[in-house]
């Protein structure tokens, strides 16, 4: 069942068409991959579902994404809630300048919740979902800013995690790391798709055939191709896939 | 190619140059120095617990600046109390929601300008706007100063805001968290420091200030409290040493007031770069 559609999707930076009437059905429940060269349209994708384009000035898009069946651009959206709904993990992890218990606590504050028992039962809660708990249950109050940058990025997802996403966006979310803390990101990844939608992109191949069950590729503001992960990576039905795949360019 | 007398020349004349430049820091540290040295030793023999904490008085020929200093005090509280929500207000305003950066520019601009502007300007304009109409009182000036200070705080907290990572307002964002939420609870706490430099800042131009004062803020001389304080004319150090020196040739006390006006200016100054050292580290954190 398809948690997130776009149908005829295209958005201009300016003059410049970054994504170009782009049509794609993202299952629930499931671990998609975006794929695809520097500039060819995948973080401006991931950026539009939670609307975080909306930042930038300058954005037009056209056409529609339906989350769960609603125009997420129409006027009776919450962009707010919208983002409640559809978290996002960025490139470079960026927790705030806080404990790492305010962290975790700000989406849920932020949304209301102000019961002390209740906030640590969350902030627990989605600390362990992040597979971050035992290294930090200690040193709750601590700087977040003092982890380590894998931990960093673990206590971001805590953090979108502790809003109670039904998507979980992730830009990148392993390429400022190494490879350790990369692994460790990729089994946790792998687990939170008992409960998540996630969609991710990635530049990284192996990873993307690690973890991923669906794999789009886009070049150019075009979504080339979209399928199971296994099909993209074995047999490729765009010539454009399996040179990029193969690493003929990129 | 190699000609020996040209590049005897050329090294003639670096060295002369070297030693030219020299001598123009020399001169700069000396007379910077000698100011320092000249006001300190002319004035801090004059500065006794008597004159610290007694008001003038013609009867016994007393002269003391409790009221000037009080009334520096209660000035620099009323301009800061006004200026901060002002500015720290226009700065969010033009960093965090503005859309028009055309608008922004020209606002920037203005208050760059208006940073330059003699402070004798302020003066009339402050006595036209606020002491006709309310008299002339310290709460006069203080809206003058207001005025003056007004582009430092903007600035100061703008330039700061702009070191807030935008990937901090991202993750607020990316949580659901409103405009003003974000404001408040990341982009706020992380320009403090601005706000700190900027009233450090102004605190110094305010204790110097005197010239937008002699219109506006009047030269009595008597000890109130801060409310009866702002509603009545009254001279700061600087009008004070103004006018002990000019209209009343006590040179003594103006130079006691320039020794004590001249280590608050140290302080101040080294206060702004702890403030500045402080906060850095902990951003580094």
């Amino acid at each position: 069942m398809s948690i997130i559609s776009a149908k005829d999707l295209c958005l201009w930076y300016g003059d410049h068409q970054a994504l170009k009437n782009i049509n794609i059905e993202l299952s629930d429940r499931n671990i998609t991959a975006l794929i695809g060269p520097s500039g060819c349209g995948k973080s401006t994708f991931l950026k539009t579902l939670n609307r975080m384009n909306d930042l930038i000035p300058g954005v037009k898009i056209t056409g529609d994404i339906r989350y769960e069946g609603t125009d997420i651009f129409s006027n009776e959206v919450d962009v707010n809630q919208l983002r409640k709904e559809i978290g996002m993990v960025f490139q470079k992890p960026n927790p705030f300048p806080m404990s790492i218990y305010d962290n975790v606590a700000y989406g849920p504050r932020t949304h209301g919740i102000t019961n002390r028992v209740k906030l640590d039962e969350i902030v627990e809660q989605a600390l362990r979902d992040a597979a971050i708990w035992d290294e930090v249950k200690d040193r709750l109050k601590k700087n977040a800013l003092g982890m380590s940058g894998g931990q960093q990025q673990r206590l971001c997802i805590a953090r979108a995690l502790a809003v109670q996403p039904k998507i979980l966006l992730m830009d990148e979310p392993t390429s400022a790391l190494d490879p350790i803390s990369t692994s460790r990101i990729e089994e946790l990844v792998m687990e939170l798709k008992e409960k998540y939608t996630i969609i991710m992109v990635t530049h990284n191949m192996q990873q993307a055939v690690r973890v991923s069950d669906d794999t789009a590729f886009f070049l150019l503001g075009e979504l080339v191709e979209f399928g199971k992960t296994d099909d993209i990576f074995s047999q490729p039905g765009d010539p454009r896939t399996e040179d990029y795949i193969t690493g003929r360019f990129g | 190619m190699l000609n020996q007398s040209l590049s005897k020349k050329r090294k003639g004349f670096a060295v002369l140059m070297k030693a030219l430049m020299l001598l123009s820091a020399g001169l700069t540290a000396a007379l910077v120095l000698f100011l320092l040295l000249y006001v300190l030793g002319k004035g801090v023999p004059g500065i006794t617990w008597e004159l610290l904490s007694t008001n003038p008085s013609y009867l016994t020929e007393r002269i003391g600046i409790l009221p000037d200093i009080l009334n520096t005090v209660y000035i620099v509280l009323a301009t800061l109390v006004i200026v901060l929500p002002l500015g720290v207000g226009a700065a969010i305003y033009l960093t965090e929601y503005a859309s028009n950066k055309k608008v922004v520019g020209v606002i920037e601009y203005a208050a760059e300008t208006l940073s330059g502007i003699p402070s004798i300007i302020y003066g009339l304009v402050g006595m036209l706007l606020f002491s006709n109409s309310m008299g002339t009182c310290l709460m006069a000036g203080a809206l003058t100063l207001v005025i003056m200070n007004l582009p430092t705080i903007m600035r100061t907290t703008q330039e700061s805001l702009k070191t807030v990572p935008q990937s901090y307002r991202e993750g607020a964002f990316g949580l659901g968290a409103g405009k003003w939420r974000v404001v408040r609870t990341v982009v706020l706490p992380g320009c403090v420091d601005g706000v700190i430099t900027g009233c450090i800042l102004s605190v110094g131009r305010i204790l110097g200030e005197s010239a937008a004062l002699l219109f506006t803020a009047g030269f009595a001389h008597a000890v109130n409290g801060i409310i009866d304080g702002l509603a009545a004319p009254g001279a700061t150090l600087t009008v004070a040493l103004y006018v002990y020196a000019k209209e009343q040739g006590e040179f003594g006390v103006a130079f006691a007031i320039a020794a004590i006006l001249m280590v608050l200016t140290v302080v101040i100054n080294f206060a702004a770069t702890l403030v500045q050292k402080y906060f850095a580290k902990r951003r580094s954190l």
